[in-house]
C-alpha cells in the first residue's frame, strides 16, 4: 500500500490540520509516514503545500516525485491546479470551490472550475456551504478531508478517531462539529 | 520504546533533551525555529529547568552556549544558515578554545531559498573551522546522531556542527526514542587557560585542533554514519551527502540499486571510503544537497582523475535543492511527469496579513516621500520586506539583519538626503542597535523607522527582545528626545503619521520613528488563547 497526497492551499488556511488528522490515523494504523510542510515566508498569504506520504513500507524521499501523487487535496480551487505536475494519471483531485482572492489577477472562477473539470478524476465541493449547514464555517477543512476520504487508503473509522483525538482538547462540542463536517464531506463524494 | 511523529527540527530538539542537554540557545530563523520551540513547549525541559530563552541574535546565542559548555554542561545552539554568518566569530574560535561540556551547533540550510537571502552551505564553515559535521538523512538518524555528537564533542573537546536542510527540518516522520541521559554536573575546565585565546595559547590550541581533526575521522561515532554499499554494476558509483540519499533511493522504489553507493552523513570522512568506491568504479556521480563541496574536493584543481558527474558539469543543476526527479534525470532513469500547470494559475506571493500595521506604516512612508525622487528606502529582514512587492513597491534594499540602518548611513555619507531605514523591532535588537550608535556618533542625516509589532513575526511570532525597550534603547544610545517619535500605524492616523514622517525627513540629523502596533497574528492568537483559557475556567467552575 502506498498513498501519496499533496495538500494545497493559501498560507493561513490551515491545511496542516488536514495533514495532522491523516498523520494521526496513519500512525494508529502503524503505517510509515513522511510529511513535508511549508513554514516561514509563504505562510503569509502565499501558496502553501504539504507532501504527505503513507506506506506499509519504508519511505525514502520526503518529497513526492512528479506524476505519482494519488490525491491532491486543496482548500482553494486555483491552488489545486498548481500541483498538477505531481498528480498521477489516475489520481484524484479534491478541492474546495470557494476561491481565496488576495491577488489582483485572480482568474475568473468559472475558468478555474473549467480547468479542474479537465482532470479525469475530480471532486469539487462547496466546503464552506457544507460546513455552514453543519453548524460551523470553521470546519470547512474537515468537509474537504471527508470528501477526499474515499481515496485515502485508511479506514473511515481511523480518520474519525484521529479527528476525535486532534480536537479532543477543545471539548466534545468541537469534536462533534468536526465529525459532522467530515461525514458530510464523505457523503458528498458518495463514500 | 516510545515512538513520536516529529519534524526533523523536533527530532533534534528531543534528542538533545534526552541526551542530557542543559541549555538551548537560538535566534528564530526558518528552517531552524522549531528546534527551540519544541524545547520551550516541553514539559520535561520546564521541570528540569533547562535553559530555553531566545537570544538577541545568533552571536549571543553561540557565545552563551559556549559559556554553558565552559561550565561543563551540554549545550546546543541553533540557527539558520545565514545566522551562522552572524555567529561566525564565536563559532570559528570555539573550535580553537575547544569545549568542556558537549556543544552542538545546528545550522539549518535553505537551498532554493524558500525563506532566505542565499543558499550558502554550512559545511564549508565547518571545514574552514576544523569542526566535525553530522548531516542526517532521516529524522530518526537526526535523533540518534545527537547522542554521538555530544559524546564526540566531549571526547575530542571540539564543538560539533549539525547540518540540516529545509526538507529534513520541516518534514515529519516517526522517531523511536532512546532512554534519557542525566544532565552533566557543573565542572570547570581542568586547564584554567583553555578558553583564553592569547596568541601564545591560541597557537598551541590551533595545532592541537589540526591533529584532532585528522584523528576524529576514524572515530566510530563518525564512521558508522558513512556507509559503503557495494554493487555488481561497477560502471558508475554514486556518492550521496545528507538527504540526497533519499532522493536516490526513491528512484528505485522497492528494488535495490545494483551499483556501489557511498552514503556520507558525517565529516570529515576517511579517505579509504572514497578509495573503496573510486577503486571499483570507472565513473562517479556525486549528489549533494547544497554546494558541490565533496565534488570540488574530489575533482581537485586539475580535475584530471576519474570521470565525475555532479553539479559542476551540469549533470545536476548548479543551484537549488535536489528532488527525486533531478536525481533520476542525472542517472538517466525514466522520470515520470504529471500534467503541466495550467496557464490560468497565477503567482501567489506572500503578502501582509489583512490588518497588518506594517501596511499602514509603508503607506505613510511612501506618501511622505512623494516630494523626493525614488530609491531612498533601505529595509531589512522580516515580514516588512514584503513591502518590496506590489502594490507597495516601497523598499530598495534587503540584505542582512541590521543592514537597513548602516546602508542608510553609507548612502547619507555619499550625499543622498533624505534617506530612510525601515527595520523591525526584533531585527533592531538583533543587529540594528550598533548601526544606530554609528549614526548618533557622527550625527548622520538618516530617518530610521522601527516597525515595532512586539514580536519576531516572519518566523511565527516568537518573543522579541525589543518588546517594551526600544524607546529607552534609542535614548540610551543618544537619539535626541525631540527626534524620537512614536506613532501608531493605523489607517485613521494616516494624515498625522505622514506629517510626522515629513518633519523628520526634513531634519538633518538622526531621527527615529517608532511605528508601534502589535502583530495581527500574535494579537489574534493571544485573544484566542485568552478566550479558550476562560472557557476552560468556566467549565471548571
Amino acid at each position: 500500500m502506498k498513498n501519496d497526497i499533496v495538500l494545497a492551499g493559501v498560507g493561513g488556511q490551515g491545511i496542516l490540520s488536514i495533514a495532522a488528522t491523516i498523520g494521526l490515523a496513519a500512525v494508529e494504523r502503524s503505517l510509515f509516514l513522511k510529511q513535508s510542510e511549508v513554514h516561514g515566508m509563504s505562510q503569509r498569504g502565499g501558496d502553501v503545500q504539504s507532501h504527505l506520504r503513507l506506506s506499509d513500507k519504508e519511505i525514502a524521499s520526503d518529497l513526492i516525485p512528479y506524476g505519482s501523487a494519488d490525491i491532491i487535496i486543496s482548500v482553494e480551487p486555483m491552488e489545486s491546479l498548481r500541483y498538477l505536475p505531481w498528480l498521477s494519471e489516475d489520481g484524484w483531485l479534491v478541492t474546495n470551490s470557494n476561491p481565496f482572492i488576495n491577488i489582483n489577477d485572480y482568474p475568473p472562477i468559472e475558468n478555474v472550475i473549467t480547468e479542474i473539470r479537465k482532470v479525469k478524476n475530480h471532486i469539487i465541493i462547496d466546503a464552506d456551504a457544507v460546513a455552514k449547514e453543519n453548524g460551523s464555517l470553521k470546519s470547512g477543512n474537515m468537509v474537504i478531508l471527508g470528501a477526499a476520504s474515499p481515496f485515502i487508503e485508511i479506514p473511515f473509522m481511523s480518520l474519525e478517531n484521529a479527528i476525535r483525538s486532534l480536537f479532543g482538547k477543545k471539548g466534545e462540542e468541537v469534536v462533534e462539529l468536526n465529525l459532522q463536517a467530515f461525514r458530510a464531506g464523505r457523503k458528498f463524494s458518495g463514500g | 520504546m516510545q515512538k513520536l511523529l516529529l519534524l526533523g527540527d523536533e527530532a533534534i530538539a528531543r534528542a538533545a533533551l534526552d541526551a542530557g542537554l542543559s541549555g538551548m540557545y537560538a535566534y528564530p530563523g526558518t528552517p531552524s525555529t522549531e528546534i527551540m520551540e519544541y524545547i520551550q513547549s516541553s514539559r520535561e525541559a520546564a521541570e528540569k529547568g533547562i535553559h530555553r530563552e531566545w537570544s538577541s541574535n545568533e552571536k549571543t546565542a553561540m557565545e552563551a552556549a559556549l559559556g554553558m559548555s565552559y561550565a561543563g554542561k551540554r549545550a546546543m545552539v541553533a540557527m539558520k544558515h545565514v545566522g551562522l554568518n552572524v555567529a561566525a566569530d564565536g563559532f570559528v574560535n570555539s573550535a580553537i578554545t575547544g569545549v568542556n561540556g558537549g556543544l552542538i551547533v545546528v545550522s539549518a540550510d535553505d537551498p532554493s531559498m524558500h525563506s532566505s537571502q542565499n543558499e550558502q552551505d554550512s559545511r564549508f564553515y565547518a571545514k574552514f573551522s576544523f569542526v566535525p559535521v553530522f548531516e542526517p538523512t532521516t529524522q530518526q538518524e537526526a535523533y540518534d546522531m545527537i547522542f554521538d555528537a555530544f559524546e564526540l564533542s566531549e571526547k575530542y573537546s571540539v564543538p560539533v556542527m549539525f547540518r540540516i536542510t529545509t526538507r529534513l527540518a520541516h518534514s515529519r516522520a516517526a522517531v523511536e526514542l532512546k532512554g534519557e541521559i542525566p544532565e552533566k554536573k557543573l565542572h570547570l575546565p581542568s586547564d584554567p587557560l583553555q578558553f583564553v585565546l592569547l596568541p601564545s595559547i591560541a597557537r598551541k590550541r590551533y595545532r592541537a585542533l589540526l591533529s584532532t581533526y585528522e584523528s576524529i575521522k576514524y572515530d566510530n561515532r563518525i564512521s558508522k554514519f558513512n556507509r559503503f554499499t557495494d554493487g555488481k554494476n561497477r560502471n558508475l558509483g554514486v556518492i550521496t551527502c545528507g538527504i540526497a540519499y533519499n532522493y536516490l533511493m526513491e528512484n528505485f522504489g522497492n528494488n535495490k540499486p545494483d551499483f556501489p553507493i557511498l552514503k556520507i552523513a558525517a565529516y570529515p570522512f576517511p579517505k579509504d571510503l572514497i578509495k573503496d568506491i573510486t577503486d571499483r568504479c570507472s565513473e562517479i556521480m556525486i549528489l549533494e544537497e547544497g554546494y558541490p563541496m565533496v565534488e570540488e574536493s574530489l575533482r581537485g584543481i586539475l580535475d584530471s582523475g576519474i570521470k565525475i558527474y555532479g553539479r559542476l558539469d551540469g549533470t545536476v543543476p548548479r543551484d537549488g535543492e535536489l528532488n527525486p526527479a533531478l536525481v533520476g534525470k542525472a542517472l538517466g532513469l525514466p522520470v515520470r511527469s504529471g500534467k503541466e500547470v495550467p496557464e490560468i494559475v497565477k503567482m501567489r506571493p506572500p503578502s501582509f496579513c489583512a490588518g497588518c500595521g506594517h501596511a499602514d506604516m509603508f503607506n505613510a512612508i511612501t506618501e511622505a516621500l512623494i516630494p523626493y525622487s525614488p530609491g531612498r528606502v533601505f529595509s531589512d529582514i522580516g515580514c516588512y520586506t514584503l513591502a518590496a512587492l506590489p502594490p507597495y513597491n516601497a523598499i530598495n534594499s534587503c540584505v542582512d539583519m541590521g543592514a537597513s540602518v548602516t546602508m542608510a548611513i553609507g548612502a547619507a555619507d555619499a550625499g543622498l538626503f533624505p534617506v530612510v531605514a525601515v527595520i523591525g523591532d526584533s531585527t533592531f535588537t538583533h543587529s540594528g542597535m550598533t548601526g544606530l550608535l554609528d549614526a548618533v556618533v557622527k550625527n548622520s542625516p538618516v530617518t530610521i523607522v522601527i516597525g515595532d509589532n512586539s514580536t519576531t513575526g516572519m518566523t511565527g511570532g516568537q518573543q522579541s527582545q525589543a518588546t517594551g525597550r526600544i524607546e529607552n534603547i534609542c535614548l540610551g544610545i543618544g537619539v535626541s528626545r525631540d527626534h524620537l517619535r512614536l506613532i501608531t500605524p493605523l489607517h485613521k492616523n494616516h494624515e498625522e503619521n505622514v506629517r510626522i514622517m515629513k518633519e523628520e525627513l526634513e531634519f538633518r540629523g538622526v531621527s527615529v520613528i517608532i511605528a508601534a502596533r502589535e502583530c495581527i497574528q500574535t494579537a489574534t492568537t493571544r485573544k484566542r488563547s485568552k478566550a479558550s483559557n476562560e472557557s476552560i475556567l468556566n467549565v471548571q467552575r
